[in-house]
């Protein structure tokens, strides 16, 4: 028996669940006005669709989907200009993930379709040994949230090979909740950090949040027991009426988080304003490369070929995806009139269904 | 893609021009990590979790502890009426 296997326990599980129950009993929350939370990472949506939490929730706890989804949230403009940087001859390199994301008139796949050469990676390391290989420009396209922008941020401090170039679509997620919080619409009592991303930045992040908006924090991990741990502390603190950061997660988490890795973060990004698919304008939250890294930035280095690109044509039907509302928890993906018709896995109409953490992929896979 | 993935080191590998690295078990299937992000010294036989190929945290066996008793602590006053829990062991794996 591992450790593993100790975070899935069902008894334990079972036991959480009343408590979670009674908790929720104690906000006064009905199955008409549910009380909402909000994690905020794929990986909490993909543990609760495997193990089939959702059902087992109680009816007025209404558990929503935030902006946790680094794929999801990559803005088309984003893919349009590593689209563009393939199609001008440049070897592209990219997480899985994105592969099939949609831009505005194309993905990187149908790129690569057409000639272009894009290559899958899953170990930012990867994209160093490629640029090794190769005498040609090698262009990383770095997406992903703080914990993927470490890594990133790690190559280029450890002198990479000049023919190395990253265009980074990286993300701070602190800054995407402050949006989603700010939301005179919403009705998040609390929010469902994602242990990974406070690996690095540490729960001590989160404080000034909890100060500006009253709401509370709590880190869980991805174990069945760490959400439903996670969802007791939170959904107890809103019927107290009380709002800190707690951490469910410590194993992995502590309060100032990992000082080599942030400062490879701060050292090699400065956050700047920009747009999240579906969410528009979110204030600090894009990470670009600073001026000291400019030999390596593409989006420096091929500002010519990118200004240069055709405005691409945008693809019918885009305009009905609603993934912006399903990320800011303002609707479901079975709310979208093309989810499981139009837009399913193998024809995505929007991000969200394309992500393997995309929560209207995770939702279809659960039905089917 | 922003799944971070525990692992265990079971070979620290001699510096090179990628930096220090170290071959990581998951369960099975062994890949080479990067270690220029971890934050303590890190050993054989240590758990790590990582991420698109770096290790960005040792697991502390305390650590894991710690997370167990506390969830252990929270389901105490509901277990009435279930089957005993799976106890406690001394084997290291998130
Ligand atoms: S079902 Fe498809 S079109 Fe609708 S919100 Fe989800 S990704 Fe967008």
């Amino acid at each position: 028996m591992t450790a593993a296997l100790q975070f899935r326990d069902p008894v334990r599980g079972e036991a959480l669940l009343r408590r979670l129950a009674r908790a929720v009993d104690a906000t006064g929350a009905t199955r008409e006005r549910p009380v909402s939370v909000m994690h905020v990472c794929g990986s909490h949506e993909q543990a609760i669709a495997r193990y089939g939490l959702r059902s087992r929730f109680p009816a007025a706890l209404d558990v929503r989907m935030g902006p946790g989804c680094p794929v999801c949230v990559t803005d088309a403009p984003e893919i349009d200009a590593a689209v563009a940087l393939a199609r001008s001859g440049l070897h592209v390199l990219t997480y899985g993930d994105m592969l099939r994301v949609p831009g505005t008139e194309a993905s990187l796949d149908d790129a690569r379709a057409a000639g272009a050469r894009v290559e899958v990676i899953y170990a930012a390391t990867q994209a160093v040994a490629a640029a090794r290989a190769s005498a040609a420009t090698v262009v990383f396209f770095a997406t992903g949230f703080e914990t993927t922008a470490v890594a990133t941020g790690a190559l280029l401090r450890a002198a990479p090979p000049d023919n190395l170039q990253v265009l980074s679509a990286h993300k701070w997620v602190p800054a995407a909740m402050e949006v989603v919080a700010e939301n005179p619409n919403s009705r998040i009592g609390g929010y469902l950090a994602a242990g990974h991303a406070a690996t690095i930045t540490g729960w001590g992040v989160f404080e000034g949040f909890v100060a500006r908006h009253g709401k509370p924090v709590v880190v869980a991990g991805f174990e069945p027991l760490d959400i439903l741990a996670g969802l007791c502390v939170l959904v107890e603190q809103i019927a107290e009426g009380r709002a800190e950061v707690v951490n469910a997660f410590p194993r992995c988490v502590g309060r100032e988080g990992n000082a080599r890795a942030l400062a490879a973060l701060n050292d090699v990004f400065e956050t700047d304003a920009g747009e999240w698919r579906g969410i528009a304008h979110v204030p600090s939250g894009n990470l670009r490369l600073r001026a000291a890294y400019a030999a390596h930035d593409a989006a420096h280095t091929f500002a010519d070929r990118l200004a240069a690109a055709a405005e691409p044509i945008p693809r019918a039907n885009a305009a009905d995806c609603v993934c912006g509302a399903i990320m800011i928890g303002q609707a479901c993906p079975t709310d979208c009139a093309l989810f499981g018709r139009a837009c399913r896995p193998d024809t995505p109409v929007g991000a969200c269904m394309v992500s393997t953490e995309g929560a209207c992929r995770i939702w279809y896979e659960a039905r089917a | 893609m922003c799944l971070g993935v525990p692992g265990v080191i079971i070979q620290i590998s001699p510096l090179t021009e990628a930096g220090h690295t170290a071959v990581v078990d998951f369960s099975g299937v062994r890949r080479e990590v990067c270690l220029d992000l971890v934050d303590e010294p890190v050993e054989v036989g240590d758990h790590v979790l990582v991420h698109v190929g770096f290790a960005i945290r040792r697991i502390a066996p305390e650590d894991l502890a710690e997370t167990l008793a506390f969830f252990a602590s929270l389901a105490a006053e509901d277990l009435e009426g279930l089957p005993p829990p799976v106890p406690p062991t001394g084997e290291r794996e998130s």
